[in-house]
């Protein structure tokens, strides 16, 4: 208990002193995750609006696939690209295993899964006089996307949130691709799972605690964005 | 309906409570925590199993990633025993009152290994002299010659630290001096495969770098002499200072550790599978490995008090 105490304290302490190698982490955190949450949402968006607004064979089958990857485990990510940026691998020649764009590239591919499969349900919900409105007065297919997403913009906002939420959190695309190099690809998790292996468990809660608050501050910042 | 709802509660219930209580530890389970290089080769678990054999007991090593947490779960008495290898905060451990006596049961080599190309041009000299190489070098071109660290504070990442303090240097001017030395603060066999990738130096230890030698593209270039040592030293906890700890078992266990058998097991382990031994028996090598007379005794001096 004790401990859970003074990793409170010292959390305060380090965000307080802004102590340079913390303060590192959580903006290499927060980069990554958003630079992934923001380049998957320009990618699945769009992709989770055409699967829904189209009548296809196997679309059922596909929307059940995508709703079992929600349980995608982060350390199967992290394996699978890491086979594909080694330097043996497909992609080998990029060069970017150990670096923060192939930290970005993995956990794009974890939250896919959950951004998809949230636009299609977000998107079930828009009644279809919406489209049909939309439709009749002239508008393109990308138009009437657009107005329909437009019309869930909330449960959208909570798609990306989650996203992003997976993204921050999680441990094993981070640490397998980004090799949990200090300055240069560790993040918050990986800092943790690091110091919490050499015995520094104060530390690790105190990170821990300031991953929570990164979190809350970008909820606020959205929600505010949205306009609630 | 509700009697039956409340009913299949309570049958959960139940069965989860005796779940519980069977899993919890009792005279017959020993718990151990370690470094990673003695349970990723699978050494610990195959002397484990052969001791659980012999005296019908269960050994569980539930933390295995380094000697820094194994320490701390130690000083928190989660464990019984601890098997690790960085002397001074065994010393440390024992002298605070967590721990009885240190017990030397195996050793091998710290290997300084590297690119088959040798980038830097080590080849030949000792490990200052090579560290010193690696960071000028690495220095002056650091897309050539690159060190990786554990940067874990795990025993080897210890000896690292002592080698470079030989070497001249002081640790956090080394640790902050340029992109050619990367601190990737992983495990002994992620070092590695980093390493590998990115064609760099690294410490390993040897047991954990012939388990993955078909792996590497990797060589070792300084692979023996004292200071490149590499001790594993087992210590019971202290009843005194953690009630509650299997102290009895412990003792037992490390018994069997420095027994003729034991000894046998970790002097032969590895043959078959990398065609060498990976670990050295500490009998009759006590004085080359540094420790005392009685860190090598059979059986342990030390005793539990109850």
């Amino acid at each position: 208990m004790e401990e859970i105490w003074s990793g409170l304290l010292q959390a305060f302490e380090l965000i307080i002193t802004l102590d340079p190698e913390v303060v590192g982490i959580t903006a290499r955190s927060l980069y990554i995750s958003l630079a992934s949450v923001f380049l998957s949402s320009l990618i699945d968006i769009p992709l989770g609006a055409m699967i829904e607004s189209r009548e296809f064979w196997g679309k059922r089958g596909i929307i059940s696939l995508i709703h079992t990857l929600y349980s995608l485990p982060t350390v199967t990510v992290g394996l699978l690209v890491y086979l594909i940026l080694s330097r043996n691998g497909p992609l080998g020649s990029l060069e970017i295993l150990y670096t923060p764009a192939g930290m970005i590239l993995g956990q794009m591919i974890l939250i896919t899964p959950i951004m998809i499969g949230l636009t299609i349900s977000a998107l079930g919900e828009v009644s279809p006089q919406v489209k049909d409105t939309a439709k009749s007065l002239g508008a393109s297919e990308l138009q009437i996307m657009i107005t329909t997403i437009n019309e869930v913009r909330s449960a959208m906002l909570a798609a990306v949130l989650l996203g992003f939420g997976r993204a921050l959190s999680e441990v094993g695309v981070a640490m397998m691709i980004g090799g949990n190099i200090r300055g240069y690809t560790r993040v918050l998790t990986t800092a943790i799972s690091l110091e919490t292996s050499m015995g520094n468990l104060e530390l690790s809660m105190a990170l821990g605690i300031i991953l929570l608050s990164i979190s809350l501050l970008v909820n606020l910042a959205m929600n505010r964005l949205q306009g609630r | 309906m509700s009697w039956k709802i409340l009913n299949q509660f309570l049958l959960l219930v139940t069965v989860a409570a005796v779940c519980f209580l069977s899993g919890a530890a009792n005279d017959s389970t020993l718990k151990i925590a370690t470094t990673s290089s003695l349970y990723d080769t699978g050494l610990l678990e195959l002397l484990a199993q052969n001791f659980s054999e012999e005296y019908n007991v269960t050994v569980q090593i539930p933390t295995h990633s380094g000697t820094g947490i194994a320490i701390s779960d130690g000083e928190r008495g989660n464990v019984d025993m601890l098997i690790i290898h960085d002397k001074k905060r065994e010393l440390k451990f024992v002298q605070d009152g967590h721990g009885l006596e240190r017990r030397c049961l195996a050793y091998n080599y710290f290997y300084l290994v590297g690119p088959k190309e040798d980038p830097a041009g080590v080849k030949g000299m000792n490990v200052t002299e090579a560290l010193k190489t690696i960071r000028e070098k690495g220095m002056a071109d650091h897309e050539k010659v690159k060190f990786v660290s554990r940067g874990d504070e795990s025993g080897t990442h210890s000896k690292e630290k002592s080698l470079w303090q030989s070497a001249g240097y002081n640790y956090s001017e080394i640790n902050n001096s340029g992109q050619w030395y990367i601190d990737a603060g992983s495990p002994m066999g992620a070092t590695l495969v980093m390493a590998n990738e990115k064609s760099a130096y690294a410490l390993a230890d040897m047991s954990t770098f012939m388990a993955f030698k078909s792996k590497l593209d990797l060589v070792p270039f300084v692979e023996g002499g004292s200071d490149m040592l590499n001790v594993y030293v087992a210590i019971a906890l202290n009843p005194e200072k953690h009630p509650g700890v299997n102290c009895d078992l412990a003792v037992k266990f490390i018994n069997f550790l420095v027994s003729d058998e034991g000894q046998r097991l970790i002097a032969d382990y590895g043959r078959a599978q990398f065609g060498q031994p990976i670990f050295f028996a500490a009998r009759g090598n006590c004085s080359l490995i540094g420790c005392q007379a009685e860190e090598c005794a059979v059986p342990a001096a030390a005793t539990c008090i109850d």
